[in-house]
């Protein structure tokens, strides 16, 4: 379509039952109680001029220019802050607002640089759009003192800020506040001093609070705001929506185009995840698709210490399936395996375990979820019947009480973190949610502006199980349990036995406390606010299931909220904070190695006949191996092969040493990606990838939603990632021949009960579909479990603490957790390609005063870290955000490589590693360990590309 | 760890946290049928019951009869 704006009604929408009909302009209209009368005008396709009202943002009435006229009423009310009613006649349009509206459009023009020819957002400008429609001809005033001149901000890597156009509307102010939650920005000065700060008088952009979400931007009418791409190459020509590729909350962005240029990523105003906001990531971070070390063209080398030599796709694909063919002639079907990917498609990832099933003729496939949210899956399908979250982001908008475990919403989900501060600080005199926040470390959402959790219990690193057992401990005994609840929906007798466990002496939070170190008196009052605040929502991240008991934790969150009767209702829930743009949709593709699509075992013998007859051939019944079983039997010396699709394996797994092992002892890895990540230094054959902005398909974000990914421009590599997959498959033997992504979905829909009903035309016209999709829910299902649980009787498990196996000592005193930042995404293969290094530059180990002082440690000096796995150096930052004994970092950049220092130790039901307990020890350093160096020679010659002879 | 340490820590892992279901032993032996691979499983039934705890020992025996027994 050619470009066209997104509407602005102006104000936000009202939610109100009730309707109101008035006349506006001699039309009737009738629109839900509380909308403003120029919401209520847009609705109806009547536009009053306006500068300071959006609809992201609550009104404001500064700029009177929306200025009206309403029969009984005297003088000329602002249409944004006049709130319709019954009956109400209101002239949008007369000689006398003309003359207002003009007065008033001739001061703000008097102040404001002439320069639309030249400005970058000459075409798309609000004041100029307002000029034109009052009429603006002249401006009269003789000005002596203006604003214009002032120095620009150019310090934020992705946006301007010009005060000179400033017209100090504030809607970047309020953005801020209200859809971002940050509240950074301010007004500096008063009256005619008045100027927008980005906090302190001396903080630019950069260096303040701001986390350059880009709502400021897309509020701001001029061009004072506006981002450096537009100023770069121009306006938009064209807008595609699409789906970001970046984290689990799935945010719809429309991406502007000019020809097959992205000049900017725009939150789409509809996007049901996100509701017209979005992240520095999503927004922002996107130069990576075009970076100059992104590979185009096939690549193979005979052994790891060749440099690689550039082919033709047909020879790649040749070469390729001739040593899997080899491979698997010599050492059995069942030395070759592969792994899916969470950043690509939900088509591309049922192609990947469709190619390993039925083509390698095992089962030996797996995805990344195996080291995040695989104990989610677990966890969920043993209590509740299915993985799935409960609920909609929606939902948080109902909710009393949100408890935050294991996950640090504000980095990890930002988007969504921002609804969830919107619901915390209370709204139009609704009062706030109440917030409970479970982690080792002070994350920001414990405290921020407007906002301060009600307990914050910082418990020892390893001990989720016994802290939920203690709380579930406090809700059984004091009697607060929803009896009546657990009598209808869950099985009695098994929650009896739970109870009766919970309730023994030695699971109470005092007799708990030395193990978890969390107050005793702070965790029974948390317990009892969860479980009579109202509606109680649990979120939760990794910090739950990288551990040994991670589905252990996961099973204790579903017990307790079936204990406290919060679920199958708005408001309520488990809700897993997915780690990956596309992790659900991995998981339910049958990426897992023990299942099919739609989360069905492998040995059902109803469902593999199903696929058996799709696909003509025999399935193997017995499950495969996952990674860490794959890296062993490499080691073994009895897996040879593997096809590793958009993850890097070796910079995010544990224990980086035993993965490099295992790489380098198989005979052919097939790294399908972007960029030469840290994998593809033991890579044999390199297929290049391409991004979610050159590809068809669908992404499933945390709450189960379907949404879009539209190809936006030509895949620089020639090829779609589904259809290098075909390709292989192709030459491999099998007879595919998919002529668009919608015909794997159809074939998904087909073989997968949960999405009988998705097709790609369902999802254009509905824009997202959250699965189950069924006869029975054509339109999808927002939350889970709303009449019974889909496994019958919600199941209590047992779930007694079993302290991990990682012990600290007198050599390693510390526990090290790992986590990420709001900048960086995973192992920063995209992020680190963009400018948000301004950010994040660097790996830092946070740790704590007392441990600092212990050992002389310094902020920014560098320290040795050191496990029982390995070691490595970084720089330290000293701060009270974690506690005495835990330190903290991130695992973003491949020099540190933050898992060179993790364990191989794991869930004891999923294998998912235990990322977030590894006993270490600090100590002053001077450079880079024997390992970093070793590696950084390793990469450099294994990223080596022979250059062809020149032909004569 | 080698790989049959490593199995035989997670049946121990697997058998401590299941230790508390009504029936410890089936629900070890039915985890371990689900979710490993034919080569783990024949490996740790070669490898015997050392180093097991009760538990798993139980559960890797009776997987090991019901294999032999099909």
């Amino acid at each position: 379509m050619t470009y066209q704006p997104q509407n602005d009604f102006g104000t936000p929408e009202s939610r109100s039952d009730e309707t109101v009909s008035l006349t506006i302009d001699g039309r009737n209209v009738t629109v839900p109680a509380g909308t403003s009368v120029m919401r209520a005008a847009a609705e109806q396709g009547t536009s009053i001029p306006k500068l300071c009202a959006t609809d992201s943002v609550k009104s404001f009435g500064s700029c009177r220019l929306c200025l009206v006229e309403i029969d009984g009423r005297r003088g000329t009310p602002a249409s944004c802050t006049t709130p319709v009613e019954p009956g109400m006649v209101v002239r949008t349009q007369t000689p006398h607002l003309a003359k207002l509206r003009k007065g008033v459009m001739e001061l703000y023009i008097s102040d404001h640089p002439l320069d639309c020819l030249t400005c970058a957002a000459n075409g798309d400008c609000e004041l100029q759009d307002q000029a034109g429609a009052v009429g603006l001809r002249d401006v009269r005033y003789d000005v002596q003192a203006t604003h214009l001149g002032q120095e620009k901000d150019h310090s934020n890597p992705y946006f301007d800020f010009d005060p000179s156009k400033c017209i100090a509307c504030s809607r970047c102010i309020r953005a801020c506040d209200e859809v971002q939650g940050t509240l950074a920005l301010t007004m500096e000065g008063r009256g005619w001093d008045s100027k927008i700060s980005a906090g302190l008088a001396s903080d630019n952009f950069l260096e303040s609070e701001c986390v350059s979400c880009g709502a400021c931007v897309q509020a701001c009418p001029t061009a004072t705001l506006v981002e450096k791409k537009v100023v770069e190459v121009g306006t938009p020509e064209r807008s595609v929506v699409t789906t970001c590729a970046y984290c689990g909350v799935g945010c719809t962005f429309r991406a502007e185009m000019r020809g097959e240029q992205l000049v900017r990523m725009v939150p789409y105003k509809d996007g049901k995840a996100n509701r017209g906001h979005s992240c520095v990531k999503g927004r922002f971070a996107w130069g990576y698709a075009q970076h100059q070390e992104r590979i185009l063209k096939p690549m193979i080398r005979k052994s790891i210490s060749d440099p690689w030599r550039e082919v033709e796709w047909d020879e790649a694909f040749a070469y390729t399936a001739s040593e899997l063919k080899r491979i698997s002639a010599k050492y059995g079907r069942n030395a070759l395996g592969g792994i899916t990917s969470s950043r690509c498609t939900n088509e591309e990832t049922f192609l990947v375990q469709k190619l390993i099933r039925a083509g390698f003729g095992n089962n030996n496939v797996d995805t990344c979820a195996r080291v995040c949210h695989s104990p989610t899956g677990y966890g969920l399908k043993t209590t509740f019947g299915t993985s799935a979250g409960t609920q909609d982001f929606d939902s948080v908008e109902d909710t009393d009480v949100i408890l935050i475990i294991g996950a640090n919403p504000t980095d990890g989900h930002p988007v969504f973190a921002s609804r969830m501060k919107r619901r915390l600080r209370g709204q139009d005199g609704r009062p706030g949610a109440k917030l409970i926040v479970i982690d080792p470390r002070r994350t920001d959402i414990v405290r921020s502006p407007h906002i301060e959790a009600q307990h914050h219990l910082p418990l020892r690193p390893g001990t989720n199980v016994a802290v939920l057992t203690a709380m579930a401990h406090v809700i059984v005994t004091e009697g607060l349990a929803d009896e009546a609840f657990i009598r209808e929906r869950c099985d009695w007798d098994e929650y009896s036995h739970w109870a009766e466990f919970v309730s023994q002496a030695r699971n109470s939070p005092e007799n708990l406390q030395p193990v978890t170190l969390v107050d005793a008196e702070e965790l029974r009052a948390a317990a009892r606010l969860y479980a009579t605040g109202g509606n109680g929502a649990i979120y939760y991240g990794l910090g739950v299931t990288e551990h040994s008991q991670g589905s252990s934790t996961v099973m204790a969150i579903a017990n307790l909220a079936m204990a406290t009767g919060n679920i199958g209702r708005r408001g309520v829930g488990v809700n897993p904070l997915r780690g990956q743009n596309n992790v659900q949709g991995a998981c339910d593709m049958g990426s897992f190695p023990h299942e099919l699509a739609g989360y069905r075992h492998i040995s059902d013998g109803n469902t593999r006949k199903l696929f058996e007859d799709d696909w003509g051939v025999t399935l193997d019944p017995e499950p495969g191996l996952r990674i860490p079983n794959m890296l062993d039997a490499a080691v073994d010396g009895v897996f040879k092969a593997l096809y590793c699709q958009g993850e890097d394996i070796l910079q995010s797994d544990p224990n980086t040493a035993h993965v490099s092992a295992g790489l380098a002892a198989m005979e052919c890895v097939i790294v399908h990606d972007l960029f030469l990540n840290e994998t593809a230094n033991y890579a044999h054959i390199f297929l290049p990838g391409s991004t979610f902005l050159e590809k068809n398909g669908t992404f499933t974000n945390a709450e189960r939603r379907i949404q879009p990914v539209r190809k936006v421009m030509t895949p620089m590599n020639g090829l779609e990632d589904w259809e290098v997959t075909q390709r292989l498959a192709q030459a491999m033997g099998l007879d595919w021949n998919y002529t668009h992504p919608s015909e794997i979905m159809d074939e998904i829909a087909r073989l997968t009960p949960t999405f009988a009903g998705v097709s790609f035309a369902r999802l254009d016209e509905a824009g997202s579909l959250q699965w189950p999709v069924t006869a029975d829910a054509p339109d999808g299902s927002p939350i889970m479990h709303v009449d019974g649980f889909v496994r019958g009787k919600g199941k209590f498990v047992v779930t007694d603490y079993v302290p991990t196996d990682e012990k600290t000592g007198p050599r390693f005193p510390l526990l090290l957790t790992t986590g990420r930042i709001l900048s960086q995404y995973n192992v920063g293969a995209q992020t680190r390609r963009t400018e948000n290094v301004a950010w994040h530059p660097e790996d830092l180990l946070e740790i704590h005063p007392v441990d600092a002082e212990d050992r002389g440690v310094k902020s920014g000096d560098w320290v040795k870290l050191a496990s029982r796995a390995g070691e490595t150096t970084l720089r330290a930052t000293v701060t009270d955000r974690v506690a005495p004994g835990v330190v903290y970092t991130t695992f973003h950049h491949a020099v540190t490589q933050a898992n060179v220092v993790t364990t191989d130790f794991s869930d004891w039901a999923t294998n998912c590693p235990e990322y977030k307990v590894t006993a270490v020890q600090i100590s002053a350093s001077n450079g880079p360990t024997e390992w970093q160096e070793e590696y950084e020679a390793l990469s450099t010659r294994s990223r080596r590309v022979e250059t062809g002879i020149a032909a004569e | 760890m080698n790989s049959v340490e490593r199995l035989v820590h997670m049946a121990n892992q697997i058998a401590t946290n299941l230790a508390t279901d009504a029936a410890p032993v089936a629900a070890v032996a039915d985890h371990i049928q689900q979710f490993w691979d034919p080569r783990m499983k024949k490996m740790i039934f070669a490898h015997g019951t050392a180093g097991l705890s009760p538990i798993a020992a139980a559960a890797i025996s009776l997987l090991a009869d019901a294999q032999n027994g099909a």
